[in-house]
């Protein structure tokens, strides 16, 4: 037995998504005594491959080939889901990132196995009751989930795991993959990265802005600020709705979760479903007129103030905080 | 065209989640239940895509007889038929299992879910699906055009987008961008009535995993106010105590 983790890449380079659940991993094989093996697909080089043992990897699987090179979900499932089979590894884990998320219920169902995603701990493992703990109703509770199966998919929630350094062997071996010619009907046309830009998902600190900006000319200083942290920038809903910033920043219930280190909250007023897909955030920030404002009742921090007085001060303070440091 | 697009029956958003029994039962006491939004959107797209004589749209529930006001509401905005599949939906491996034996008897050219139900919300029926139909599967989807016998589609990645090019059958999760919402007219309230809905039995099919318990995120303390003329202690907080910059 084992535990096979896919290392998912984003142009040749592991994210910090991918060693989380990578030392995730590896604490699972270590709560049953098993082998940690690792597999990347598409072009990886071999320096990044090798830090794959820093965080605990025993083996680590590469399949590179021309059809592999863009992530189709159909044939990586393939891919991934043969070699746990060759690997005889009962527990599967990914990050439940959008591929993520996209891969583990076609390995669920080519595995047989039961599916926790949004997983935000380690399993509780007794005997035969193998037990996770998962986000549920959309940020607004956690369920906990037994899988009954002998096979078991796990997709790990960015940010909610701890990356952890464990140094293990790491041998690299080529593998050769199953696939078969029906894996490969969807064809990716094109890939348009905003790589000048943090992403979303994978931000540590998100600084958001809601309707009390007022209109998306306002944006410039919510960027800087967001610059200047290395922050992801995102939104409310209606700012998407009214087309003032693109829908793939919009956070909450029907939007995405997020579970950063530090949100900034600018001019939200903190809606039920807002506040769903924020719950996760380690730290809460909020800036808004309205002392009343139900973001305060979540925040750790705040301002009662107007957002076109405080932001460009916050923005100071944070550039003379970067000069002193 | 055949589209099918699957609906689940979920807590309006504005619902406070609480739980029963012990913490081992969702509170439905006082909850509104409504169309998922994202199925909506994927409903809107549906119909938008057959318009004008160019195919059907069926709209498929796996759930009790309590979610039928739901499926209604989904032919009133427009679908031409309705299944529901009587069971509890147990999990997304059931509801997958059931709507592919449908879909095993009654060929569809396109599968349209939401990205993600917002009660269980695991994203995992369209992959489920795909994977049971042995098609494509295409998830968080942000724009969705049909040209001849495949599809284009917009998919959301981390930091962008990709564009793919999908042959049918396919399944497809979609998202905010694919279409606007579309709401039920009166003309279409009234028709919804009588539109044929098919109750189906569901299959046999082993479960392999259970929710035990849940529980909500813990409380947060006391918000710190930090006057709006000194944002340099704020950062310097974030900075000391919180440790976050
Ligand atoms: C089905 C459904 C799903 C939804 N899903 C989501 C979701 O996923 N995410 C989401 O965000 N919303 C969602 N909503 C919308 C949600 O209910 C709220 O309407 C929305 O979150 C409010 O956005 P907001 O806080 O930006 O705007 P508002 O509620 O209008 O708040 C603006 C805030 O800005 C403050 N303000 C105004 N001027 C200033 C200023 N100069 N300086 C500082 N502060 C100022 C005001 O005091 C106010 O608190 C959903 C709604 C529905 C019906
Ligand atoms: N009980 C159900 N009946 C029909 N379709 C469902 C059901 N539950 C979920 N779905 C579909 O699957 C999508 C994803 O759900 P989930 O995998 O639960 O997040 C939803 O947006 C629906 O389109």
């Amino acid at each position: 037995m084992s535990v096979l983790i896919y290392t998912e890449n984003a142009e040749g380079k592991f994210k910090k998504s991918t060693f989380e659940a990578v030392s995730y991993a590896r604490a699972i094989a270590d709560q049953t005594n098993t082998n940690l093996v690792a597999i990347s697909i598409g072009d990886v080089a071999n320096d990044q491959l090798s830090l794959l043992a820093k965080y605990g990897a025993d083996k680590v699987l590469t399949v590179s080939n021309a059809q592999l090179k863009n992530f189709v979900n159909q044939a990586y499932a393939s891919v991934i889901a043969s070699a746990a089979k060759k690997e005889g590894a009962d527990i599967v884990v990914l990050s439940n990132s959008f591929s993520g998320r996209g891969l583990a219920p076609r390995i669920g169902v080519k595995l047989d196995a039961g599916v926790a995603d949004g997983a935000v701990a380690l399993p509780e493992i007794s005997g035969d009751k193998f037990t996770v703990k998962k986000t549920a109703f959309s940020g607004k509770a956690f369920a906990t989930v037994q899988l009954t199966s002998a096979n078991k998919v796990i997709a790990l929630v960015p940010n909610s795991y701890q990356v952890v350094e464990k140094q293990a062997a790491g041998t690299i071996e080529a593998f050769s993959a199953e696939t078969k010619e029906s894996d490969f009907k969807a064809m990716v046309k094109e890939i348009v990265r905003s790589t000048d830009k943090v992403s979303l998902p994978d931000a540590e600190i998100v600084v958001s802005g809601g309707r009390g900006l007022k209109g998306p000319e306002n944006w410039g200083m919510i960027e800087e600020l967001a610059d200047l942290l290395g922050a992801a920038t995102a939104c409310s809903k209606p700012v998407s709705d009214a087309g003032w910033r693109p829908h793939s920043e919009h956070v909450g219930q029907t939007g995405i979760a997020v579970s950063p280190n530090l949100y900034i909250a600018i001019g939200i007023s903190g809606a039920i479903q807002h506040l769903a897909g924020i719950s996760s955030s380690k730290v809460i920030v909020a800036v808004n007129k309205d002392p009343e404002a139900p973001i305060f009742k979540v925040a750790d921090y705040g301002i009662v103030g107007d957002a076109f007085e405080v932001v460009p001060q916050l923005i100071a303070a944070v550039k003379e905080y970067k000069a002193s440091a | 065209m055949k589209i099918l697009v699957c609906i689940s029956n979920v807590p309006d958003t504005t619902t406070k989640i609480t739980f029963t029994d012990n913490n081992t039962q969702f509170n439905t006491n006082g909850v509104q239940f409504i169309l998922n939004p994202y199925d909506e959107i994927a409903l809107s797209r549906a119909i938008e895509l057959t318009e004008g004589g160019k195919g059907s749209v069926t709209v498929i529930n796996v759930g009790e007889a309590s979610t039928e006001a739901t499926i209604r509401k989904a032919l009133a905005i427009g679908a031409d038929d309705a299944v529901r599949i009587n069971a509890k939906p147990h999990d997304a491996w059931f509801v997958a299992y059931q709507i592919a034996q449908y879909v095993k008897q009654n060929s569809f050219d396109l599968i349209l879910t939401g990205r993600e139900s917002i009660d269980y919300n695991g994203s995992k029926v369209a992959g489920m699906l795909g994977e049971l139909l042995d098609i494509p599967s295409v998830s968080i989807i942000k724009k969705l055009d049909v040209d001849g016998d495949k599809g284009t589609v917009e998919r959301e990645i981390e930091g962008g987008k990709e564009v793919l090019a999908v042959p049918f059958p396919f399944v497809a999760g979609t998202a905010e961008g694919v279409a606007e919402p579309k709401i039920p007219n009166m003309r279409g309230i009234m028709s919804a009535r009588t539109k044929p809905l098919n109750v189906v039995e569901a299959a046999g099919v082993k479960n392999n995993s259970e929710i035990l318990s849940y529980e909500t995120p813990a409380p947060r303390g006391q918000v710190k106010l930090v006057a709006a003329n000194e944002a340099e202690k704020l950062i310097g907080l974030l900075h000391t105590e919180a440790k976050v910059i």
